[in-house]
């Protein structure tokens, strides 16, 4: 089956070359959603923070898994379903390589990112959290990354503490000591899928253990963009999402250490958890297993192994710098054609930066430059972001946010910028 | 695609420059009510003022989109000085036109149902948020400023229900 997958994708895992070696129309073409048109013209595709689009080679890939080898994994003593199982857990093999750890089994597939936290929230949380504790996040947090915490103050008072935010859109660690005393768990963001801002996950972690606090970190925005290495970043759990990184939908999941995996609870009850059951009560699985209950989306974990196979090819320090150079280049394209007129929410330069650019024009509401925008087949999103804490800090309801990726180039800059002239004039006072 | 003036009516960027009605009303006597759109945090805030049977006076705050700023607008112009049952009225009527495109979808006897509401209801200005049909995501923009509206009337109501019980 391996073979027809290689076989059958226009681009496979081994066989793509280094992107020093490729133009950029040439990854742009391993995109067929960019080939649509919409409103008559080329789709500008500018929101790859949001979810991003998806490489033939996962396309291929998840085809050929329900075209030859479906079956749902684990227990089958089937050929297909002894191939599905083998992709799949191939999927995590490749998964754990991709982020640097020890081992496939300290890495658990879920739905997404938010259940991962949630998992862990549930799991984690509800075994060692208890009223009066501490849990420090900051205020540049995704909602995936606050909610869940929410939820477990609701229930049994435990006390949220954030790290604030710093005039330069970097958090302050003035206070960090402070907050981070008798902390329980320090929850923070590799990147903010608001400011584009990276923070030194390495330094946070330290400084949280400490503490004597478990370490999370939320990589949904990290892992995509760069190398990430959780053994060099010493966190406890380590979330991700795989359709931010040319993966499909639907699959997702976390690292965690594993000791931290063997202490916590099961979250979800049901197939696939168990070792054995009987009237009076359950043994659950080894780990991973354990936090996977239910049939898992199979095809979707297959997608996923693809999607790190064309990252891996195309090198993990070239999309970064890639992305390095489209986000300098954004920035000074923005900043001279709108000068003092364009508020840019996030970092300066492109030091510790990624590819997110969040940004405002007075007086013209997100939501109708977005409207103008695609007018022009340009997609940005126009939103909270949901990151409500931070747009009351930074003191909006809501803002543009172009991000970048892989297939993305000059041209869709200079696109953007066309169609927020278009906008700035519709809507000139 | 229909074009951006269908929804970008000249009106109605009047009104988003220039919105009528724009301030504040001392609580009490006015009833303060706020509304929120979660997808993309605009917000709607009304002062009303209800003597009797009649909205005597109504300002309006809060930040957001045209759409919604200009809708907020000229429901203050449309609904200040008319009675209660009128304004509830219109509210009816402009959620209906707001609401016939998706309902043509599902059948024509939602949509018989909504004609009926428009009949006799004169909606001047306000006819040109029509062509916030066309994008349906905009909608709720376009009919936040009436929930909320809607929501203030309830309140009234309800606290005046609440006197006259316990009186």
């Amino acid at each position: 089956m391996s073979d027809d997958v290689a076989a059958g994708a226009s681009v496979s895992g081994s066989g793509i070359p280094s992107r020093s070696e490729r133009p950029m129309e040439a990854v742009k073409r391993d995109f067929p959603i960019l080939e649509r048109r919409v409103n008559g013209k080329r789709l500008v595709y500018l929101d790859s923070a949001s979810s991003s689009q998806k490489p033939r080679a996962v396309l291929a890939a998840m085809d050929d898994h329900y075209r030859t080898y479906y079956a749902n994994i684990h227990r089958g003593v089937y050929t297909i379903a002894e191939e599905s199982t083998a992709t799949y857990e191939l999927a995590r093999a490749k998964v754990a390589r991709f982020i640097g750890a020890a081992s496939a089994n300290e890495v658990v597939f879920t739905k997404n990112i938010t259940e991962a936290i949630n998992l862990f929230a549930h799991s984690w949380g509800r075994t060692n959290l208890r009223e009066g504790d501490a849990v420090v996040v900051t205020e540049m947090e995704h909602h995936a990354n606050v909610v869940p915490w929410h939820i477990l103050a609701a229930e049994r008072g435990i006390e949220l503490r954030w790290v604030p935010l710093g005039p330069d859109y970097r958090l302050d660690l003035g206070e960090l000591d402070r907050l981070l005393d008798g902390a329980k768990l320090f929850a923070f963001t590799a990147m903010s899928n608001v400011l584009g801002t990276v923070n030194d996950v390495r330094a946070l972690a330290d400084a949280g253990h400490a503490a004597g606090a478990t370490v999370l970190v939320d990589a949904a925005q990290a892992v995509p963009h760069s190398a990430v290495d959780v053994q060099a970043w010493d966190a406890d759990f380590v979330g991700f999402t795989g359709h931010k990184m040319l993966g499909p939908s639907g699959i997702g999941g976390f690292w965690a250490r594993p000791e931290l995996l063997e202490a916590m609870p099961p979250f979800l009850g049901g197939g696939e958890m168990i070792l054995d059951v009987r009237k009076d009560g359950y043994v659950p699985n080894d780990v991973p297993w354990k936090f996977e209950a239910g049939t898992m989306p199979i095809a979707e974990a297959t997608g996923l192994g693809a999607a790190v196979d064309y990252l891996e090819a195309l090198g993990m320090d070239s999309v970064h710098d890639h992305e390095q150079r489209l986000t300098r280049y954004a920035l000074g394209a923005l900043t001279d054609r709108f000068g003092d007129r364009i508020n840019i929410h996030g970092p300066a330069g492109t030091d510790m930066r990624g590819g997110i650019i969040s940004f405002g024009f007075d007086g013209i509401h997100a939501h109708d430059i977005s409207q103008v925008l695609d007018e022009d087949a340009v997609c940005v999103r126009a939103s909270h972001h949901c990151a409500k804490p931070l747009m009351r800090v930074l003191g909006v309801p809501a803002n543009t946010r172009a991000s970048f990726y892989v297939y993305n180039d000059e041209a869709d800059v200079d696109a953007l910028v066309e169609s927020l002239v278009k906008a700035e004039k519709f809507f000139a006072v | 695609m229909p074009a951006l003036e269908d929804l970008y009516r000249e009106i109605i960027l009047d009104h988003y420059r220039a919105p009528r009605n724009r301030g504040e009303l001392p609580v009490p006597p006015a009833h303060k009510v706020e509304g929120y759109n979660p997808l993309c945090g605009d917000e709607v805030v009304l002062y009303l003022e209800v003597d009797g049977d009649t909205v005597t006076d109504l300002k309006i705050a809060g930040q957001g989109c045209s759409i919604s700023q200009a809708s907020t607008s000229m429901m203050s112009g449309a609904v200040k000085g008319l009675p209660v049952a009128d304004a509830r009225r219109l509210i009816r009527a402009f959620k209906a036109l707001m609401s016939i495109h998706e309902s043509k979808l599902e059948g024509d006897a939602d949509g018989e149902d909504l004609r009926a509401e428009l009949d006799g209801v004169r909606l001047g200005d306000l006819e040109a948020l029509q062509g916030v049909v066309k994008f349906p995501v905009r909608i709720k923009c376009a009919t936040l400023a009436w929930n909320t509206l809607q929501q203030g009337l309830d309140e009234i109501e309800n606290d005046e229900n609440g006197a006259k019980e316990s009186a």
